[in-house]
């Protein structure tokens, strides 16, 4: 068989999965699913991009895509004036006053040396922090309590939610930008501690700075760049359309406006995917390559690899944080607890090494394929759970157990599934060239 | 100002709860940088490793439970800790056999094998959360205190004191004493010195004749009593639930690379630092300022310079620092 026949066979199966979903449970599921897989292949590609291309394992990948959906919050939310004269200013004042400090202290230990260097860096930092805290403290207990039950934050920008996907991305660039300038060009594990830790720590900056996110009370109601289904269901046109083609308004509306979203994510990963694949076949991409597969030799052809695994290190991440602006946009809310690493990093990183590390075409297909056997491994554990049970007597502690448990299947089929790719096809299912 | 008060409510606040933090962390960098010195690759799965090797405990505990089975004032789960290590070896053992030992034979790139113990901690998180479920569960049934704050304010009159609960007191005995036994099997045996051979410098101790899989076998059991001891300890003295042995996995890392990779006593060091920055950075210094300070110059707020919430960005923080200036770490681990 052909690589090409095997591709579109690939791909087919996966559409026919979908469709089969739409058939046997229901053409709403479906398109929520084909959405997410959307979503989902964009983050492969972008982790593709650093693990594929350039050999960088990223174990923050979660943190990236809460960055671009706080972006997506910042821009499109309605600004809370109230809010931003209760301390809006002094906010960003002792946010710049934080920054400046940490400049400062930079400028010191480079201008300086000796022991007025250590001295001097730890009174700037010292006095720094302090005065922040100052500056910073009061101002977000003022903005809290312009009524915290439905605002308590300065809300957003008021801009079109389409401007905050670039904008994801561009927050998450310049998170990598400092991770990368700390941990690359050491030892290769070090940039994944560090990524776990700054992904850890986006996120509890998510939870707790309530001034900025709203944090656990989470941000409902987000713009949208498609019409909403009630007004979909009042207009006149689109209900006499939906009737001739047999449908009730409702469930139409409903089916058009994920139709909607589907077209916007697909045009996205088109453009990301093009943008890749042509990155991969230009001279950029062959260095990268040959710098994944031998740094020294690459080292010694003059190439400066730490730079380089800088530079696909922020678009990698760039990309992720696009994928996540659009995946909050597409649920309409951001919910910060609803991050999980498991769910974020891991599943992400299952889906590149499944679909083939280092291949475009794989990194969309594991997406897809991935995200359909994450939604459906549950119903079906479910399914053969009853079957293992159901020779137990009703109300045994076992019994009950073991139907409670299926949602943990998940987590030992994603680990059994990348190890197996891992040991039998290490290529994955669309192998690089 | 009140000095000695103002000690009694550090002592109680920080040193004692720091001290018992840190040996369980110093226990679980003993682990990752074992593997990390004689596997070389840095294991994801070491957090998990820790909860399924507490869950082993928890279920022979409950086990001994059921049968009448009590150390009156310590806690049952002190018994099974030997049952629990034995599973959580051979889970382990098994798991080396089935998983890692292709990747060596294949001489593997590092970061493959780190990728591969992301798939293992997968798995046994499910593991561990299909045997005994994702909730918190207390499993301490002995003595809560050695002695609380107000016997101690009894016996010495003073306004404040401190407490020490059994937990704190059973970790600190339990982990002197694993790391003494670890230290002297590694300088005084035989198999403990090729352990150290074979870290130090792999085709010298092959050429030695050393045995590279027995070496790797014995590592995987020490890392195992290692994994289950930091586990049962940090379970008993706050509670065991799977989620928060993940999260530990990063002040466990920070330990180890701030003591220097594939170093013991550098593991130990990482431990104490973590530990003790992550507990005095995020404690509210109020009441112990409001003792040392005069009067006039006592603090209004809460003097806390960081929220818990946001502990493990102390560990990060600490690990920035570390990578930053010495990326080796303090004892100079190894550096690939």
């Amino acid at each position: 068989m052909s690589e090409t026949a095997r591709n579109i066979g690939l791909f087919g199966l996966v559409a026919a999965l979908i469709v089969l979903t739409g058939v046997v449970q229901s053409w709403n599921t479906a398109l929520v699913i084909l959405n997410m897989g959307l979503v989902s292949a964009v983050m492969a590609l972008g982790v593709n991009l650093q693990w594929g291309f350039a050999g960088l394992f990223n174990v923050g990948v979660m943190g990236f895509v809460a960055l671009g959906g706080l972006a997506a919050v910042l821009v499109s939310m309605p600004p809370v004036g109230a809010a931003w004269a209760a301390g809006g200013g002094r906010v960003i004042l002792g946010l710049l006053l934080g920054a400046g400090s940490i400049a400062a202290a930079i400028f010191a230990w480079r201008a300086l040396s000796g022991r007025t260097r250590g001295v001097a860096v730890t009174a700037i930092i010292l006095v720094g922090f302090f005065l922040y805290r100052a500056v910073f403290d009061p101002a977000v207990e003022a903005i809290e309590s312009v009524d915290s039950a439905s605002t308590g934050y300065l809300g957003g920008l008021g801009l079109p939610v389409i401007v905050a996907w670039p904008v994801g991305g561009l927050l998450a660039a310049g998170a990598a930008w400092i991770i990368g300038k700390i941990a690359l060009g050491l030892r290769s594990d070090y940039l994944a501690i560090a990524t776990l830790g700054i992904a850890e720590i986006i996120i509890a900056v998510l939870k707790n700075e309530d001034w900025l996110s709203r944090g656990v009370k989470n941000v409902i109601g987000l713009p949208r760049p498609v019409p909403y289904e009630v007004d979909l269901q009042q207009s006149d046109t689109f209900a006499e359309r939906a009737m001739s083609l047999g449908l009730d308004p409702v469930t139409a509306s409903g089916l058009w406006v994920k139709a909607n979203y589907g077209i916007l994510l697909a045009i996205v990963l088109l453009i990301v995917f093009v943008l890749a694949q042509l990155a991969l076949a230009s001279p950029w991409g062959r260095m990268m390559r040959a710098i994944r597969d031998n740094e020294t030799a690459a080292r010694a052809m003059g190439k400066d690899v730490t730079r380089r695994h800088l530079q696909v290190f922020i678009l990698g991440s760039a990309v992720c944080g696009l994928a996540g602006a659009m995946m909050t946009t597409l649920d309409g809310q951001l919910t910060p607890s609803s991050y999980q690493p498991l769910r974020f990093t891991f599943l992400v990183w299952v889906m590149v090494i499944v679909g083939g590390s280092g291949s475009n075409l794989g990194a969309v297909l594991g997406g897809f394929l991935i995200w359909l056997l994450w939604v459906q491994v549950e119903p079906v554990g479910q399914a053969l759970m009853s079957v293992i049970a159901s020779p137990l007597p009703e109300g045994s502690a076992l019994r009950d157990h073991l139907l409670a448990s299926t949602a943990h299947i998940r987590l030992f089929t994603m680990g059994l599934v990348l190890l197996l790719v891992l040991r039998f096809s290490p290529r994955g299912l669309i192998p690089e060239k | 100002m009140d000095l000695i008060n103002a000690f009694m409510v550090l002592m109680n606040f920080v040193i004692v709860p720091a001290t018992a933090y840190a040996a369980q962390l110093s226990l679980g960098a003993l682990g990752v940088t074992m593997i990390y010195g004689i596997l070389r690759f840095s294991n994801f799965a070491h957090g998990d490793s820790m909860a399924f090797g507490a869950m082993a405990t928890i279920l022979f505990t409950w086990g001994l439970q059921a049968l009448g089975v009590s150390l009156g004032p310590l806690p049952t789960a002190l018994l099974a800790l030997p049952l629990g290590i034995a599973v959580t070896a051979a889970f382990l053992l098994g798991t080396d056999r089935a998983v890692y030992r292709f990747y060596r034979a294949q001489k593997a790139n590092p970061v493959i094998l780190v990728i591969v113990s992301m798939g293992v901690m997968f798995i046994y998180n499910g593991i561990t959360r299909l045997i005994i479920g994702p909730d918190d569960r207390n499993f301490d049934d002995g003595a809560r205190f050695l002695f609380t704050v107000r016997d101690f304010k009894e016996w010495t009159g003073l306004e404040e004191g401190f407490g020490l609960r059994s937990s704190q007191a059973i970790t600190l005995v339990v982990a002197i004493a694993a790391v003494m036994l670890l230290f002297w099997f590694l300088n005084r045996t035989r198999t403990g010195k090729s352990m150290r051979a074979f870290s130090d410098n792999e085709d010298l101790a092959l050429l030695s004749g050393i045995n590279p899989e027995y070496v790797v076998r014995v590592t995987w059991i020490i890392v195992a009593a290692l994994a289950t001891l930091a586990g049962v300890l940090y379970g008993l003295d706050k509670s065991f639930k799977p989620f928060t042995y993940f999260q530990l996995l990063l002040p466990i890392f920070a330990a180890a690379i701030v003591g220097g990779l594939g170093s013991p006593l550098g593991a130990i060091a990482g431990g104490f630092v973590i530990a003790f920055s992550e507990v005095t950075i995020t404690y509210a210094w109020k009441r112990v300022l409001t003792y040392a300070l005069p009067d006039e110059m006592a603090p209004d707020g809460l003097v806390q310079l960081l929220s818990t919430d946001y502990k493990f960005a102390v560990s990060f923080m600490i690990l920035v620092v570390v990578l930053l200036f010495r990326p080796t770490g303090l004892f100079r681990g190894k550096s690939v």
